[in-house]
């Protein structure tokens, strides 16, 4: 078999088969329910019930969806340059940090500087953390993929050495966790009493702007030419390695931002459990929004409402939680194949 | 001096033998698949749903031979996946490998969960016991690391002498190693290269799952989420360290093992009592890193690796 470009896809093409995809992957999760001895149509209802049923549930679906948005845009800046970065989780902790480190009493500001100065750090540390693996990619042709996985590894055990030892709180009863933020670096919540904080408007915000770079500026121009073809976008002057280390910059802060905001705005402090693999999940994010900085906020939404609504329905059905992770998966696998099938057809001989 | 105190005791080197044997597998299993062309970051996943897939064959009263057989069937069904999506599709072999990646580890924890939703330590099984080759193993030093081993370990041994041959030696291995390199050159022959790469990814992946099943069948007798810890990428790093030859790769991965095995130990003498144990623990991610930078230079990447071939194009 070989596969044939077709210039000009149908919209029955381009609508039918990501639809299928998604009928798919529902399929899926209808068999492993049947499989966990529960019924298919239930589970799916509670799913959505708890991610989406009632206020309560909303809010904590957007809650989860905000450190989402920051690394989903962090892997979705990085991966239209076609840099690979799989270490949003390295960056995330990089931002939980040097959160901790600047807003537990170090800076005397008043809370309106002092939130934009850590937030700023925390980018910076993020950028950081990106750029070590990237250089090694421009400078020595590392493969950057292997690289930020296995700074991932490093970052975790490194925040649990500052956890149990110099960043350790006094007061937390020998648990490895950090002292608390102090009230003035702590995001306030977008309406009193309930329980959503400003990371979620500063989510939305990067993402604009990230939209705003992407199509609106010369740098998003180049990042585009080089993530097309890297030999091509040099050939045209487009310089490469600085664009990528640009754009390693900007996906680490991003990334960063993630860590940055769970602790500044739910959690208050920083611990070994801060992330639930928010930096992997980010990938299936970005991916299926198609890359697109306005789309991941749709679509980290969408995952954040799988992960809160397998964790209720998981309480009342009984189907273990990771269904939402194989699900996701499915989505993620079956998303990819339909938009291939899109603009291609199989020629059998 | 603790350094040679460690470096003369034969529990060190059989240490280091027993660490080495799943990065063997899997490190094999993942060179097949690069050298055809396909980069499979399903790696890490593969190994876990191996890791699982066995222990849970032996729990349900499978001999431990049928766990082994097991575990590769299911690593090679997901390496079908792989292979499919990424062969004949074409797609990119960083998002399906990412993605076969979490699916099998959470088709993993959602089988465990379903099989043992009770449990709040995980059942032990009767792993591989050591097999104390007659004579040789009674060679000081020497005898107990290399040749009172489990079976699993012998069989990791004589798969870099197998993959070796059939890779050099053998009408296939030449087309396989092609397929990496100049797949065109592998269609003038009338040979398909997606069979070729699919089949490399399928027999790979089984290896990799091998490599996850010593984990829990060998090495430890039970199954916990978060076993195989970044195993499977540090075998992606051993392949480029190994410059895609077996040979190599098996000495990289013995010298990576015994890093390993040396900081475990450090951790037990004054040393380990004034600098953190985090510290010791980062050293395998840390050298797999240094390794990719040392052999940057040098490194003789199968010159189509993540380049899907569409027949009749150019």
């Amino acid at each position: 078999m070989r596969l044939e470009p077709i210039p000009n896809p149908t919209a029955l093409r381009r609508v039918g088969l990501p639809a299928g995809a998604l009928a798919l992957t529902v399929l899926i999760a209808s068999l492993l329910a049947l499989l966990a001895g529960a019924n298919p149509f239930a589970t799916l209802g509670l799913i959505l019930k708890g991610a989406a049923g009632s206020k309560f549930a909303l809010l904590e679906t957007l809650n989860r969806a905000t450190p989402l948005i920051f690394t989903g845009l962090a892997v979705a800046v990085a991966f239209r340059a076609r840099l690979w970065n799989i270490g949003a989780e390295a960056q995330l902790y990089g931002g939980a940090v040097v959160t901790v480190l600047l807003g537990t009493g170090a800076l005397p500001l008043p809370s309106l500087l002092l939130i934009p100065v850590i937030a700023l750090a925390a980018m910076a540390a993020g950028a950081l953390i990106l750029l070590a693996p990237v250089l090694l990619k421009t400078r020595l042709g590392v493969d950057e993929v292997v690289t930020t996985l296995l700074f991932n590894f490093i970052m975790l055990l490194f925040v649990s050495l500052l956890l149990e030892g110099p960043m350790k709180d006094p007061m937390g009863m020998g648990w490895p966790k950090s002292t608390a933020l102090e009230k003035a670096a702590r995001l306030p919540r977008i309406v009193d009493g309930l329980r959503l904080h400003w990371g979620f408007g500063l989510a939305f915000v990067s993402a604009m702007v990230v939209w705003v770079i992407q199509t609106r500026t010369t740098l998003g121009y180049e990042i585009r030419a080089v993530g097309q073809n890297a030999e091509a976008a040099r050939f045209a002057g487009i310089p490469v390695g600085r664009v990528l280390v640009k754009t390693a910059l900007l996906s680490g802060g991003l990334a960063a931002l993630a860590g940055y905001s769970e602790v500044a705005g739910l959690k208050g402090n920083l611990t070994l459990d801060l992330s639930p693999g928010f930096g992997y999940t980010g990938i299936i994010v970005a991916m299926l929004a198609l890359l697109n900085p306005l789309g991941v906020v749709v679509s980290a939404i969408f995952v954040a409402g799988i992960f809160v609504g397998a964790d209720s329905m998981s309480r009342a059905a009984g189907v273990p939680t990771y269904i939402a992770d194989i699900l996701l998966a499915t989505a993620l696998l079956t998303m990819v194949l339909a938009l291939r099938l899109t603009n291609t057809r199989i020629r059998w001989r | 001096m603790e350094i040679f105190d460690i470096l003369l005791s034969a529990s060190f080197w059989a240490a280091v033998i027993r660490i080495a044997s799943p990065l063997i597998f899997a490190t094999l299993g993942e060179l097949i698949c690069e050298r055809a062309g396909v980069l499979n970051l399903g790696i890490e996943g593969i190994m876990v749903i191996g890791a699982f897939a066995g222990w849970m064959a032996v729990y349900l009263g499978a001999g431990l031979w049928a766990g082994v057989l097991v575990a590769m069937l299911a690593g090679m069904l997901f390496g079908l996946l792989h292979a499919t999506l990424t062969v004949p599709f074409g797609l990119s072999q960083h998002v399906v490998g990412l993605g076969v990646t979490l699916l099998a580890t959470a088709t993993a924890s959602f089988a465990y969960r379903l099989s043992l939703p009770e449990v709040t330590s995980p059942p032990k099984i009767e792993p591989f016991q050591p097999w104390e080759i007659p004579i040789v193993s009674d060679i000081p030093l020497l005898g107990p690391a290399l040749f009172s081993q489990t079976a699993l370990t012998y069989l990791a041994f004589a798969l870099v002498v197998a993959v070796s041959l059939v890779l050099y030696r053998t009408p296939l291995g030449l087309a396989l190693r092609a397929a990496g390199e100049n797949p065109a050159s592998v269609e003038a022959q009338g040979l398909s290269v997606t069979a070729i790469r699919m089949g490399a990814v399928v027999v790979g992946s089984g290896l990799m799952a091998i490599g996850g099943a010593f984990l829990t069948m060998s090495a430890f007798s039970s199954f916990f989420f978060e076993m195989v810890n970044g195993r499977g990428w540090i075998c992606i790093a051993l392949v480029v360290f190994g410059a895609w030859k077996p040979g190599k790769a098996l000495l990289g991965a013995l010298l990576f093992a015994a890093f390993d095995a040396l900081q475990v130990r450090l951790q037990q003498t004054p040393m380990g009592a004034v600098v953190p144990y985090q510290v010791f623990l980062m050293v395998p991610y840390v050298l797999s890193i240094l390794a990719l930078i040392l052999m940057s230079r040098r490194a003789e990447v199968p010159a189509a690796l993540m380049i899907p071939f569409n027949k009749g194009e150019r």
